[in-house]
């Protein structure tokens, strides 16, 4: 019975391994606090300035920005462009049909992308927070960028200026016989106008505001529901007491 | 009819109100006494005994809270997604009604495998309960029916690739199958057509069946009244019962058991709303990440796996490959020559039963190993379809499998209970592989393990005999709180 048992663990470990090795890089920690407005702010100005032009977020109205501690008349006056009205939801300018022919693809809809991209190698910001930072130059793709995390992507590093220009350094070692590459670390080709700690912190910022956008009730959610369970606790209690007093009479 | 009642001038206003509609709908007061007030049930129950209130509970939930998403949702291709966003951003508490109905949906299944597995170890499907648990088959059944259609409904990315993999099953069936998928669909693809019509079914069609049999499922229950966790009746005829033809080990449902399960309830809430405000998604097992996508028809994503609640049968499903119907193959030979061998029976029936395990082994695609087109059989995916729909439908047999002569887990041998174990762990492995990309460990792990699902239960007729069982008592087990 025992021996069963072990060997059916041993072999979910042997699957979920191979699940694993087929994830490819390992993915950072992003430092997202949905909590930190001016986090959120900063997040927010660079999402509509950089990311914006090409990604729209469709679901996602300027005006829920409230939320993240920004009035209307600074909504208006710094993160919309002139067409539209504070009330509508994020569109890019973009024309799909070019995107289609400059890039490959149109590019994806932000709005739900935190939640989306979320796996086994961490959340959907993780993903994005490890996206943003590993653009390299490669001459060889159409746009001379390429990504480590997304091989071969269509979207170019829009922050360049801020990050600078940057080559992968690979080490390569034999494993089973076979030559295997292994990532070592970045060389900074030519220098941003960030420091690489200060872009860290601005694609933080970013993926912090991505994460918000996905579901803005995040945070009341949990707020809500703790006085949820402390109610219902409460309750619980009350309901044991009330059915023990009932019953003690049945023999 | 009854009588008309007079009550004297001078009772109080709430009797003479009570009498009014007493005389004018005496069945609302008999049908209280019957499922309620004087609905005795045996006073042994334990936890197991929450779930199917619970159940109830969840329904109701759903019921109200799916009331609320349609006003907002819009059955369209495209506008289905967006109306969802819509839901969960700009209509007050959206997000709360959205994610209780789709926490609901997990919260369903948990709810009634437990109910159903409390069924099995303490044999409430077993005389003279059985309809109870065909009806409660049915249920599942029709469950599963609904929460597979509303999954389609969010139209994301998950949503519409499951019900494209899962409609395009049908087509395996033998001649029937294409025309059969395209009439599920009402398109050759999954698109606006197929929408419309699975959200009709998803909110009002298949609602109405299931409470149909939630009713049918409660009346037969108080008709032969509620098993316990010892398997002893409390009201036949050797029962003993008090001056007024109660029986004694039974206490009236309500008040008793109302507040119990008040209780109940009140601790199910709390690990529902943790879910609900704390983890809505659920690591991906609840709502899947893929699923924040919107459908792309022309986008076909890595890995498609249904909900966490369909996995086990998507597993046995997957687990129906060429090798394993060789395996299958022999194992119906070994059957087959056994019964030959050893069962008495006339000559003919026994030349009878040879060539029909000779037409069978030629579907199971059993000679195809020599290679030769005409003896190929039906496609294994066809076999895997069947396999998934015999995983459920074998429940509905469940009380002419089990020929234990004691109901109740508590008085069979020691080893059942591993067997059940077993069973148990089986189905979670299942559940697990099938939520996993395929691999070739996972493969043969719930090929195993299909093997095992089956054996249980169409071995059942034989080794629910064996071994030593323990005495039954003459009444129930209890001991006052």
């Amino acid at each position: 019975m025992k021996k069963i048992l072990l060997t059916l663990i041993a072999a979910l470990g042997l699957a979920t391994g191979a699940v694993a090795s087929e994830q490819g890089m390992a993915w950072d920690k992003a430092p997202n606090s949905t909590n930190d407005l001016s986090s959120l702010q900063n997040g927010a100005k660079l999402f509509v300035n950089y990311c914006l032009n090409c990604h729209s977020a469709a679901f996602m109205r300027y005006n829920r920005m409230k939320d993240i501690g920004l009035t209307e008349q600074q909504i208006k006056d710094n993160l919309l462009v002139s067409s539209d009205k504070v009330g509508d939801t994020m569109k890019a300018a973009i024309d799909p049909r070019q995107a289609k022919e400059w890039f490959g693809a149109n590019p994806p809809d932000l709005t739900l992308i935190a939640r989306s991209r979320a796996g086994h190698g961490g959340t959907g910001a993780d993903y994005l927070y490890t996206y943003m930072r590993t653009f390299y130059r490669d001459p060889a793709r159409p746009t001379g960028w390429n990504n480590l995390l997304f091989p071969n992507v269509g979207m170019p590093h829009v922050l360049w200026q801020l990050q600078g220009e940057r080559e992968p350094e690979f080490e390569t070692h034999q494993e089973h016989g076979q030559e295997v590459k292994v990532f070592k670390g970045w060389k900074q080709v030519s220098a941003g106008t960030m420091t690489p700690l200060e872009y860290d912190q601005a694609v933080g910022d970013l993926v912090n505001f991505l994460q918000w956008m996905g579901e803005p009730a995040q945070n009341s959610r949990v707020r809500i529901g703790v006085w949820a369970l402390l109610f219902l606790a409460l309750f619980t209690v009350i309901a044991w007491r009330l059915n023990a007093a009932y019953w003690k009479d049945i023999k | 009819m009854a009588e008309f009642k007079e009550i004297s001038p001078n009772a109080s206003a709430t009797e003479k109100l009570t009498n009014w509609f007493e005389n004018r709908f005496p069945t609302a007061f008999f049908e209280y006494k019957k499922h309620m007030s004087e609905y005795y049930a045996p006073k042994n129950f334990n936890f197991w005994y929450f779930f199917g209130s619970l159940a109830m509970l969840v329904l109701v939930i759903q019921i109200v809270t799916g009331i609320f998403l349609v006003m907002h949702y819009k059955p369209d291709a495209a506008k289905a997604f967006e109306s969802v966003e819509y839901i969960m951003r700009d209509v007050p508490w959206g997000w709360l009604v959205r994610y209780m109905h789709s926490t609901g949906a997990s919260a369903f299944f948990i709810v009634v495998y437990l109910h159903m597995y409390r069924g099995l170890i303490y044999g409430s499907f077993r005389k003279p309960r059985e309809l109870v648990w065909i009806f409660g088959c049915a249920i599942f059944l029709v469950l599963m029916a609904e929460a597979f259609m509303g999954y389609l409904l969010p139209w994301g990315q998950m949503s519409y690739w499951g019900a494209q993999v899962i409609i395009n099953l049908f087509s395996a069936i033998p001649f029937v199958g294409p025309d059969l998928s395209i009439l599920i669909r009402g398109d050759y693809v999954v698109g606006d057509a197929t929408l419309n019509r699975f959200f009709s079914f998803h909110v009002i069609a298949v609602p109405l069946v299931l409470l149909g049999l939630v009713v049918a499922h409660l009346l037969a229950l108080h008709d032969v009244g509620s098993n316990n966790p010892d398997g002893v009746e409390i009201k036949g005829p050797k029962a003993p019962k008090d001056a007024a033809g109660h029986p004694l080990d039974g206490i009236p449902f309500h008040p008793y058991y109302t507040i119990h399960d008040i209780f109940g309830v009140g601790v199910f809430l709390m690990v529902f709303t943790a879910i609900i405000f704390f983890a809505p998604e659920f690591g991906g097992y609840f709502l899947e990440y893929n699923n924040f996508i919107p459908a792309d028809p022309l986008k076909t994503p890595a890995h498609i796996a249904p909900v966490w609640y369909f996995t086990p049968y998507y597993s046995m499903l997957r687990a129906i490959t060429t090798q394993m119907m060789y395996a299958l193959s022999l194992i119906l030979v070994v059957a087959v020559a056994w019964t030959i061998l050893k069962v008495r029976m006339p000559g003919f029936i026994k030349a009878a039963l040879a060539g029909v395990t000779f037409v069978v082994l030629w579907t199971f695609g059993a000679f195809g190993i020599t290679g030769i087109d005409l003896l190929q059989g039906i496609d294994p995916k066809f076999w895997g379809v069947v396999v998934m729909g015999g995983a459920v439908i074998i429940l509905f047999f469940l009380p002419w499998l089990d020929h234990s002569p004691v109901k109740s887990i508590r008085y069979r041998p020691s080893w059942h209970k591993w067997v059940y174990a077993v069973f148990v762990v089986v189905f979670v492995v299942l559940a697990y592989l099938g939520t996993q990309p395929p691999s070739p460990t996972g493969q043969l792990v719930s090929q195993v393990g299909t093997l095992f699902y089956f054996g249980f239960f169409l071995l059942m007729p034989w080794w629910s005999r064996l071994g030593e069982f323990k005495p039954v008592p003459d009444r129930i087990t209890f001991a006052a709180h």
